[in-house]
């Protein structure tokens, strides 16, 4: 009879792992810094490295994908970074360029680029990806709000994530929020350059920061320092800090404002 | 075969009153017989006669136009159907096909029971065949064209070939015409003539040929498909259908495949099952690997993959009676070096997923950067695929080291046109732009950076591009570009928008 019983809870372990909230902190792996000390002292010291995270595109898909590569190249380390992105999303956002990545600081030869049809696709291969331990993040770009991504979809990246450590970012590009079982959630809107620049300065982020599964939620002016390769405080930027906010009111907001800037590229 | 082909499709010469069927073909205006079955054959009629003396020689014949494309495919088909027995198929056409055998009769109990099963199996099809092995190419062809069933011994293809018509040297019609009035009615008879005096008469292609059939000279035969470098199959003598079966057969493929390319120090790059249904159906599944490869488990694993992604899924039908594992492809594969690094390991890692995810979605589909020496901006970073490029040599451009980015995290594979409005200085960024149906107003910009295209390619002669990089007030940043140069009098020069800065 016991044996039995432990069998049945044998069967139902792979189960219950995609059904129960997502728990064992023990086997997190350190954060890593985002380099942005306020957003750094609401999120647990920083980036989590082998979880998922979302970000959202406020209005320009660029610049939310600016952030997720950013977001990719702290947590990579020397590893290397999977780009899965869908067929619409090269006509509708643009081609990821790799000259841009290389500015960006990113090494374009560290990253790995898969093309799939559709969201189904660029899923099954962000999972089956995760389980490559030679990768240091997954970005898997999927526009819209398909329902294959659902609850249960976002859960099964998380476990993929910390399975073997690699980091999965989901870049949603024309999206809104819907349930789901990530770390982080950034909405993502460009910021404009500091008043005294000759030219534009750094890319520059108005990050609002709407879901830390471990703490408050904030909205923050984040410009990407592309040759340290880390995020920084703007300096002589005019004031846009927000600093940390309930997290129900960002989210939303941030829902709200996103619906008005879904079609808009 | 061609009459074969037509009653297995149409059922035309099928019936039992035996009446003859032709196939005719137009011939400098003439209509000529092209081919002709058996029934024809027994009532006096030749291939290459008129098609009106035909029509003198016998009553009721049933004449159909040839279709000469669908014999090739027939043929191929049946070539398809003849790698089960060799893989080294070459075909003769019109209607021949050429296998060499070597060391392969014994998998089937010997030259004699093999040529049996062949024939046997092409009888079976509906096919009426005939079949010799000999040497070589030349004696086998003459053999099986005058004495079908006959198996020369090694070495004894002069005296087997001897007795057969001149006709069987396949000379041309006027050579062969020549020799029989002359009295040299069989090879053997041509044969003993002395060699300079048929080579002054019909020329050296002659001699090789005549040569050729005794077996004393060898003509190298080209196979259609390349010759695997390494390859193992299994042959069922039940059809099998259960995919877990045939998943554990392509692993323990694998298995003796490595063990052979290891100990030549190869490893595939190249990959392919054929799948030999027993009805004749052969489906063909590639695997490409981004290094050389030459670990079953994971061999196995990639045609699992492979297998399931499938739009068109394997039909075993029937069931597969054989099932060959090639290496198509190799390349020298070093032995690894076992070191305190971890990076080997990563590598591999790296080179299973590429080769996992390409299995799985199409290489073309799994790419990797590849910088280019240019400076047109979309041709200055291509993406190749992952498993044909060669990644050990790539140096991107150090990155000039002062911001901001001059290049755009998203360009558009199309520039897409942008209505541009407000009197611009002349050679400056526009004040506002309408970009799908939105309004921007441009309240920062940079350049122009002036991109001419290179002529000394042919970009369609397209025209100089002056570039801006412009924010606008919400802090969107564009990359826009102006075709041609300013010039008065010019005709109005576009506006495009080809990508978007993080």
């Amino acid at each position: 009879m016991d044996s039995l019983l432990r069998k049945i809870e044998g069967v139902f372990e792979g189960t219950r792992a995609l059904l129960n909230p997502i728990s064992g902190e023990s086997r997190q792996r350190p954060a890593i810094a985002t380099g942005h000390a306020d957003a750094d002292a609401v999120l647990p010291g920083g980036i989590l490295p082998g979880v998922l995270h979302e970000v959202f595109a406020g209005d320009m898909s660029a610049a939310a994908s600016g952030f997720a590569a950013g977001l990719a190249q702290r947590v990579r380390g020397q590893k290397r970074l999977l780009w899965i992105r869908q067929d619409y999303a090269a006509l509708e956002h643009g081609e990821i360029c790799p000259t841009g990545l290389n500015e960006l600081g990113i090494d374009p030869s560290a990253v790995l680029i898969l093309r799939t049809a559709n969201a189904a696709d660029a899923l099954k291969a962000a999972a089956d990806a995760l389980s490559c331990i030679a990768l240091g993040a997954v970005i898997a770009e999927v526009p819209g709000n398909p329902k294959i991504l659902d609850l249960v979809a976002t859960r099964r990246l998380t476990l993929g994530a910390r399975n073997k450590g690699v980091t999965a970012i989901l870049l949603r590009p024309s999206a809104h929020p819907e349930p789901s079982a990530t770390e982080t959630r950034w909405t993502i809107r460009t910021h404009v350059s500091a008043e005294h620049d000759e030219d534009w300065g750094r890319p520059c982020f108005d990050a609002a920061l709407v879901r830390n599964r471990h703490g408050e939620t904030g909205r923050w002016a984040m410009e990407w320092n592309c040759d340290d390769g880390v995020f920084a405080k703007p300096a002589g930027h005019p004031a846009t800090d927000h600093g940390p906010v309930a997290a129900t009111l960002a989210d939303g907001s941030a829902q709200a404002e996103d619906r008005d800037w879904r079609r808009a590229g | 075969m061609p009459t074969d082909r037509l009653r297995r499709k149409t059922g035309i010469g099928a019936a039992p009153d035996k009446t003859p069927v032709v196939l005719s073909l137009k011939d400098a205006n003439a209509r000529i017989v092209y081919a002709l079955d058996i029934n024809a054959a027994r009532a006096g009629l030749k291939v290459g006669m008129a098609l009106a003396s035909a029509r003198a020689v016998v009553n009721a014949v049933h004449v159909v136009e040839a279709d000469l494309p669908a014999d090739r495919a027939m043929l191929e088909a049946i070539a398809d159907w003849c790698d089960r027995y060799s893989p080294f198929v070459a075909l003769d056409p019109p209607h021949g096909l050429l296998l060499d055998i070597t060391g392969a009769d014994h998998l089937f109990g010997g030259e004699q029971a093999m040529l049996d099963t062949i024939r046997g199996a092409f009888r079976k099809q509906g096919f009426l065949c005939h079949g010799a092995i000999a040497g070589t190419e030349a004696a086998a062809r003459a053999l099986a064209r005058f004495a079908d069933g006959t198996i020369a011994a090694p070495g004894d293809e002069a005296a087997t070939t001897a007795p057969l018509p001149t006709a069987a040297l396949d000379l041309d019609e006027k050579d062969t015409h020549a020799l029989v009035r002359a009295g040299l009615k069989t090879i053997g008879m041509v044969a003993a003539r002395m060699r300079n005096e048929l080579m002054a008469r019909f020329g050296k292609e002659m001699v090789f040929k005549l040569e050729r059939a005794l077996g004393k000279r060898e003509k190298p035969i080209s196979p259609r498909r390349i010759l695997p470098a390494y390859s193992a199959e299994r042959r069922f003598a039940e059809p099998v259908v259960s995919e877990e079966f045939i998943a554990g057969e392509i692993q323990e493929l694998a298995a003796s495949l490595c063990e052979v390319m290891e100990e030549r120090g190869q490893g595939a790059r190249l990959l392919e099952t054929s799948f030999f249904r027993s009805d004749g159906e052969v489906r063909r599944i590639e695997v490409e690997t981004a290094r050389p490869l030459r670990d079953p488990a994971t061999i196995a694993k990639l045609f699992r993959t492979r297998l399931d992604a499938l739009t068109d899924p394997l039909d075993p039908g029937f069931g597969f009676d054989l099932v060959r594992l090639a290496a198509v492809q190799t390349e020298r594969q070093v032995p690894e070096s076992v070191g305190l690094d971890a990076r080997p390991d990563e590598e591999k890692e790296i080179a299973y997923l590429i080769d996992r995810l390409a299995a799985r979605f199409g290489s073309h589909r799994m790419l990797l950067f590849q910088p280019q020496d240019t400076h047109i901006p979309e041709a200055a970073g291509v993406a190749v695929p992952a498993q044909h490029a060669d990644d050990t040599d790539i140096k991107w451009d150090a990155r000039n080291n002062v911001d901001p980015p001059r290049r755009p995290i998203r360009m558009f594979e199309k520039p897409e046109p942008i209505d541009v409005f407000g009197a611009a200085v002349p050679d400056g960024a526009p004040p506002r732009f309408t970009w799908r149906n939105v309004q921007h107003r441009v309240v920062r910009a940079e350049g122009p950076e002036r991109l001419a295209m290179e002529w000394w390619q042919s970009y369609d002669h397209k025209p100089t591009r002056d570039y801006f990089r412009v924010e606008d007030e919400a802090g969107r940043r564009f990359w826009l570009f102006r075709e041609g140069l300013y010039m008065h009098g010019a005709p109005e020069r576009r506006w495009f928008l080809h990508g978007l800065f993080a």
